[in-house]
């Protein structure tokens, strides 16, 4: 492998990571917060359905990342609902959130596009575009780092700079701000914040709103960035998946960054190399397309070593009796 | 007392007619309390009187019905805890409101940072948490994580999170029963500095002991009503006890010396090691012989567990076991099943996760672990329920639970029916070994007595009771011989008549007394 086709691949595992990433963080500050929500697959393909529909609507792909995010923070705040205010079952909850995300968003695109549960494809400004990082091009030219620079580094959309930029933030706010301070406590023992003065359910709210949030732009990056246009179930499971980076990554986001960069590159794998030769035997590319996901199944039966969970995760909070 | 020549002190809490009911049950019927300040106030009762709930009123937790509470003579509603930390109250709560994986400086500002950014906050904590460990004798490491901590330690982040906060009147719910004697003393000494600096200090407590020892005025609860309000010096731990439970109540045991006679039990070399690799029994070894009760006195968590938890079939472990001279295999798969078989009885230590399926009605629980007993099956296929109802209902009338009904479910009775419950299983099969965990934690001080009575008897049947539980009380008054766990070890033994709290105290902080 030439250093190239080396750097092609490292820089289509960044774009692939970012959904991941996204979507690992938004499921970090839920499962902090002591919200299990295993609907980040459904919130975004809401927003990835929405995004496309409303950029390819008014042609403009901001509108489109709004109304992602807004259709994301709806199903996040059923999940809300059900799961603080009425103490249901956050792991039902979440199948029926993706179930319906799943099922609306295909209805919703026949009745309003009629090409077959698709949106129209996004060209032009209905599409986040590559932003040139400065002096790229300038670079290009100086050995082993140019490249680096001008293929890795520079040339991506805005959602992915913005993705791993709010690693360092997640960080930042869980462990330096008060609110961060009391969304941990909660996910941990919500009677401490409780006897302490402090509301439970409006600390899980506004976690789950900013999974809402983290998701919508997850949702909207994959139609709108990665692909152009939604298709039908076009996560392909990437929620699932950084459900089982956010376990790998023992709920931090540094870590999380580094399993979701480890998914995203057995991603980019998969499509570089269809089949594989191994001399004699041919790897189908189903395989190789298999591979993140039997990663997840490998990772979720628990070979990584002991993942402590937040102590009080999937229990509503109820005062004693 | 300073001040009282002044006229009339304002009284820090006056409660007037509170009054709470969850549904059909009435917790608390029309309680007035007066509690004044600089005071250390006792409040006794057995579990379900009503204290906890009346507890919860004050810190806000739960709305009264009816009444009216006046803080240092002002009218105040305490509508959740907020509005209780406003108050000036605070409440150290018998389990530990604590965020285990955070430090102590992170629980202590928890819910009154300064601002936006912890920094600030954390930096001011650490000066008040030093000034208030000089002024009360409150020591603890403020960087260092709840769970590193014993629970003596959390009990003090717990009292510096409620001084830290300015409270003038400070709630301990049940302090001491998680303590050893050494910690609980330094407890009281904390509690009689925070007295002297002007705090007001609500103790409640099923401990008798320590209502004459520390406080100043008690107030004993019945069935949701407070019954008596009376100055410590004018009372004795008799009058208390009898006002608590409406009779004349044993508070000593009487039994006959031991008769011990072969081994039934013989433990050599015990190891077990947990899933996190830590060793919990290090070579654990002891007998015990018909017709007697060994103490295992210890603080929770010493490796009291381990060994109940190895000797009832439910942990694998290294070592021997025989009982009556038969090895047991400690790595067997129907381990539970095999130890009965050699005779052992098992009341765990908590009875509503191992000892009871709490959804499940009595009858149901009464034959756990010996359905296949023939006396249970009706054929081969079917259990003859008909039979074991009327087992059960038979058992309930002779171990006195209240109220006599098969039907109900485990979770409908209090704390002490249900241990009879548990017990009545064991002991009806006469075994040659009981296994008992903490008979009698949260068991009120009636059922107390007969549960003590039973196991007395059980032992001059000639059983064999091996006794663990963390109230040296209960290991004194039981015990014929008394060994302390530290550390996984034993650390040495006695007979209850050569010792005493504090010299079982230090071997059970790790000191080794003088030589065994």
């Amino acid at each position: 492998m030439d250093f190239a086709t080396a750097l092609q691949i490292l820089d289509s595992t960044v774009r692939l990571a970012t959904p991941l990433l996204l979507a690992c963080l938004a499921g970090l500050f839920s499962e902090r917060a002591g919200i299990f929500d295993i609907g980040l697959e459904g919130k975004m393909l809401a927003s990835a359905f929405f995004s496309a529909a409303v950029a390819a609507v008014t042609g403009s792909v901001w509108l489109g990342l709004g109304a992602g995010i807004a259709a994301s923070l709806v199903m996040a705040a059923i999940h809300g609902a059900a799961s603080i205010s009425f103490r249901g079952n956050q792991l039902i909850s979440g199948v029926a959130i993706n179930f319906l995300a799943a099922g609306l968003t295909v209805v919703i695109a026949q009745t309003w596009f009629s090409q077959g549960g698709r949106t129209p494809s996004l060209i032009g400004a209905a599409r986040f575009e590559p932003i040139t990082l400065p002096l790229a091009e300038t670079l290009h030219p100086v050995p082993i780092l140019g490249p680096i620079y001008h293929e890795l580094i520079s040339g991506h959309t805005l959602p992915v700079y913005l993705a791993f930029a709010l690693v360092p933030l997640s960080w930042w706010v869980l462990n330096r701000t008060r609110f961060g301070l009391r969304l941990r406590a909660v996910g941990e023992n919500p009677e401490a914040l409780d006897t302490a003065g402090v509301s439970v359910a409006a600390t899980r709210y506004a976690a789950v709103a900013i999974c809402g949030v983290l998701c919508g732009i997850a949702g909207a990056y994959l139609a709108t960035a990665l692909q152009a246009g939604f298709v039908k179930d076009m996560t392909a499971g990437r929620g699932f998946i950084a459900l089982a980076a956010l376990i790998f990554a023992k709920w931090r986001p540094w870590q999380a960054m580094g399993a979701t960069l480890l998914f995203g590159f057995l991603q980019a794998i998969a499509l570089r190399y269809q089949n594989i030769d191994l001399g004699g035997v041919v790897l189908p590319v189903q395989v190789m397309d298999a591979l993140p996901y039997v990663l997840t199944v490998v990772i979720l039966a628990g070979f990584v070593g002991r993942a402590i969970p937040p102590r009080a995760g999937g229990a509503p909070y109820m005062k004693e009796r | 007392m300073a001040g009282a020549a002044g006229g009339q002190r304002v009284p820090a809490i006056e409660l007037r007619g509170i009054s709470k009911a969850f549904g059909p049950v009435q917790a608390n019927r029309d309680i007035s309390l007066t509690v004044m300040p600089g005071t250390i106030h006792g409040i006794v009762g057995e579990n379900g009187a009503g204290k906890s709930t009346l507890m919860s009123i004050l810190y806000g937790f739960y709305k009264a019905d009816a009444g009216e509470i006046r803080i240092a003579g002002r009218p105040t509603q305490i509508p959740d805890s907020q509005a209780a930390i406003r108050a000036g109250i605070g409440m150290v709560f018998q389990h530990f409101k604590l965020v285990e994986p955070f430090t102590v400086l992170e629980n202590v500002i928890l819910g009154v940072e300064d601002g936006r950014l912890l920094r600030p906050s954390l930096a001011r904590a650490q000066g008040a948490l030093k000034r208030l460990a000089e002024d009360y004798e409150l020591h603890v490491d403020p960087d260092a994580r709840i769970e590193d901590l014993g629970v003596g330690m959390k009990q003090r982040v717990e009292i510096l999170k409620a001084l830290y906060r300015q409270a003038d009147i400070l709630i301990l719910d049940e302090p001491t029963g998680v303590l050893t004697p050494a910690e609980a003393d330094h407890l009281f000494r904390i509690l009689e500095n925070l007295r002297s600096q002007g705090k007001t200090i609500i103790l409640i407590t099923h401990k008798l002991r320590e209502i004459m020892a520390i406080t100043d005025t008690v107030s004993v609860m019945r069935r949701g009503q407070m019954v008596a309000t009376v100055a410590t010096a004018q009372t004795s731990p008799g009058e208390l006890a009898e006002l608590m439970v409406g009779r004349k109540v044993l508070l000593h045991l009487d039994k006959k010396p031991a008769a011990p006679g072969r081994n039934v039990l013989e433990v050599e070399n015990l190891r077990v090691t947990d899933i996190d690799g830590v060793e919990r029994l290090r070579g654990v070894s002891l007998t015990v012989r018909a017709g007697e009760i060994l103490g295992i006195a210890g603080v929770a968590g010493n490796g009291q567990s381990q060994l109940l938890g190895v000797l009832g079939g439910t942990l694998r472990a290294s070592g021997t076991v025989r009982i009556e001279g038969q090895a047991i295999d400690l790595g067997a798969r129907n381990a539970g099943q095999a130890r009965r078989a050699a005779g052992i009885a098992h009341v765990p230590e908590d009875r509503q996760r191992e000892g009871l399926v709490m959804e499940f009605l009595a009858w149901e629980n009464m034959i756990f672990g010996y359905h296949h007993d023939p006396a249970c099956q009706r054929n081969r296929a079917l259990m003859d329920n008909v039979a074991i109802r009327a087992m059960t209902a038979e058992r309930m009338e002779r171990f006195d639970v209240r109220p006599p009904d098969p039907d109900l479910q485990a979770r409908s009775f209090s704390g002490g029916n249900q241990q009879k419950i548990v017990l009545a299983r064991e002991i009806e099969r006469n075994p040659a070994l009981l296994i008992v965990g903490q008979p009698t934690r949260g068991v009120d001080i009636g059922a107390i007595e007969f549960i003590h009575q039973r196991l007395i008897a059980l032992r001059d049947a000639g059983a064999a009771i091996l006794l663990v539980s963390v109230e040296l009380d209960e290991i004194l008054s039981l015990s014929d011989r008394i060994a302390v766990m530290f550390d996984g070890r034993i650390m040495g033994e006695r007979r209850p008549e050569e010792t005493d709290e504090k010299d079982l105290g230090l071997m059970m902080a790790g000191v080794r007394g003088k030589a065994a």
